[in-house]
């Protein structure tokens, strides 16, 4: 099969899902779950500011949320995709379907990016509207612009590797409960400086803390990189650490999926259906 | 076409130390519908996993539709159909857009004799869920599944269709219906069939052939009839004299209701001379195998 008809499947496969993800109640209720506890929490922090400044905290936090939604988006919901898709048998349908698997992953990359950059849409309209000293300049938005299209290809790769990797859904925890650590160990709350310098490092170690920082670099003043490291937006930084994570999770993907999708059959599922009704019980 | 739709030879699978199949050898002719049968544990998941291109081999030469299962290809691929035990995935899709949507993959393959994709309305009234078409897949009932999950086994009109054990659960009206929709398969579309099943009349039913397999090994092959006749000339003859029913296992039927009539003559009533069948083949080959 020619590569464009693979790529049309996959972006129909990705619209499909994207459609459902709107009209299916359960997954509604699911993606508005966050990014309301989000807005609460902005709204809550909005009469409290920035140490040192007169900058509303609600005001930093805000963008750095909508890197942290990137994060989420990207590494777990992908992993937890990928995950209950393999659990169902949806992964060994694209694996009995000629070019099935392409086309799968395409469309979860598809379905991924724009419930992402949705995300972003969303809260930058109410950044905007309901919190001062957010604000997009002709600059802000070229750095918004790489910052997310570069923050999704060093998480979504990493997801599907991650997704990949990960023999059952009881294992899920073992995702979540790091990603909550690195939260706050990723200055999306309260700048990072706060920390203690090896924490510091350890937050630096991962996408999260960049692509805050990027945003953060996009949408607030100038004068707010004071409470930052070296007190600087750092923006070549960031685009190195996001790149480099693209380039590891785009060598790792691949092989690690072409691995697990081998091993897929139908006893396999079976086997992972009974376990599942076993617990259940 | 060829005239073999599936080739094994000497096939050999090894999990760890334990050998699953122990070299086995069979042939699946083009248009033929052949039934695995065996008991848990004797390879047919094994088998047929490794003949959907699902699982490695450890030894053995296998050809389906031509390639090795191991580097078929999208091409070979959009030849075959799947339809296993449970299928759960889609839930959340429609009957009408899954199937849609899974048609479209297999646009690029249709040739001159098979036109590619099955259309869509058509195969939803072929399966018999017209009705359920705009459903959400995940409030279906068991059988609608399971006719769904049929109905994407050949959305790609498939010159060979695997069926692992096809109406597990079903109600006899649901089994019916489904050895229907299977005839009218092998009869409109000729496609070859390997189906396995623990439901002995219904492989009498729906195979020309039928492969016993047990301990690894395949220890039958031939029609049903075939077999029964193999296995022995045993029959049952049950008859009533006097408004007393009896029942007599024989080898030698004829001579046996011969005597039964030269003795009694018209008080003989209602007689019924029965070969073995399928089950009763199976029961005795199993038992014999793992004597």
């Amino acid at each position: 099969m020619n590569a464009m008809s693979v790529v049309r499947l996959g972006l129909a496969r990705g619209g499909i899902e994207l459609r459902h993800g709107f009209t299916y109640l359960p997954d509604l209720l699911t993606t508005l779950f966050f990014p309301l506890i989000q807005i609460l929490v902005l709204f809550l922090m909005r009469g409290h500011h920035v140490p040192g400044t007169t900058f509303s905290l609600g005001s930093l936090t805000l963008p750095s949320i909508i890197g942290m939604s990137f994060a989420f988006g990207g590494l777990i919901g992908v992993t937890a995709l990928l995950m209950t898709d393999r659990e169902d048998g949806t992964l060994l349908r694209a694996k009995a379907t000629p070019s099935g698997m392409s086309a799968y992953v395409l469309g979860k990359i598809t379905f991924s990016s724009a419930t992402s950059l949705m995300g972003l849409v969303l809260t930058l309209v109410l950044g905007l509207v309901a919190f001062p000293g957010v604000s997009l300049t002709a600059g802000g938005f070229a750095t918004l612009v790489w910052v997310a299209l570069l923050g999704l290809l060093a998480t979504i790769p990493l997801g599907i590797t991650l997704g990949s990797l990960i023999p059952n859904p009881r294992m899920f925890p073992l995702i979540m409960l790091p990603f909550g650590g690195l939260v706050a160990l990723s200055g999306i709350f309260y700048p990072i400086t706060h920390l203690a310098g090896w924490l510091q490092a350890i937050g630096q170690l991962f996408p999260m803390y960049w692509l805050g920082l990027g945003m953060r670099a996009a949408l607030l003043p100038s004068h707010l990189a004071s409470v930052e490291i070296d007190g600087s937006w750092r923006l070549p930084q960031v685009f190195l650490a996001l790149g480099l994570w693209s380039v590891l999770g785009l060598a790792a993907a691949p092989p690690v999926l072409r691995r697990m999708a081998r091993r897929e059959s139908g006893s396999r599922v079976a086997e992972r259906r009974e376990r599942a009704m076993l617990r259940a019980t | 076409m060829s005239d073999v739709a599936a080739e094994v030879c000497d096939l050999r699978m090894r999990y760890g130390t334990t050998d699953v199949l122990h070299g086995i050898d069979f042939e699946i002719r083009t248009g033929e519908v052949v039934a695995l049968l065996g008991p848990n544990g004797a390879g047919k998941t094994t088998t047929i996993e490794i003949l959907e291109g699902f699982r490695a081999r450890s030894a053995g030469h296998v050809s389906v539709l031509g390639a090795d299962p191991e580097h078929g290809g999208e091409q070979w691929r959009a030849r075959l159909g799947v339809v296993l035990q449970s299928w759960r995935d889609h839930a959340k899709w429609r009957v009408r857009e899954l199937l849609q949507h899974l048609g479209a993959y297999y646009a690029r393959y249709g040739t001159a004799e098979i036109s590619r994709p099955w259309d869509t309305a058509e195969l939803i009234d072929l399966v018999g869920l017209t009705a359920q078409a705009d459903r959400r897949i995940g409030n279906l009932s068991g059988g609608q599944r399971r006719r769904l999950d049929v109905a994407i086994g050949i959305v790609g009109r498939p010159e060979l269709l695997f069926l692992d054990e096809p109406t597990s659960g079903f109600d006899p009206m649901a089994r019916r219906e489904f050895h229907e929709l299977v005839h009218r398969l092998t009869d409109r579309e000729q496609a070859t069939v390997l189906l396995t099943t623990h439901d002995l009349a219904e492989a009498e039913k729906l195979a020309d052939r039928v492969l016993i397999l047990a301990g690894g090994r395949i220890i039958a092959d031939g029609s049903p009839d075939e077999l029964a006749l193999r296995m022995s000339a045993r029959a049952e003859v049950r008859w009533t004299v006097d408004g007393q029913r009896y029942v007599h296992p024989t080898d030698e039927a004829t001579a046996f209701t011969r005597k039964l009539f030269a003795q009694y003559g018209e008080a003989v009533e209602d007689l019924e001379v029965r070969r073995a069948n399928l089950e009763d083949t199976y029961m005795a080959l199993v038992e014999e195998y793992e004597k």
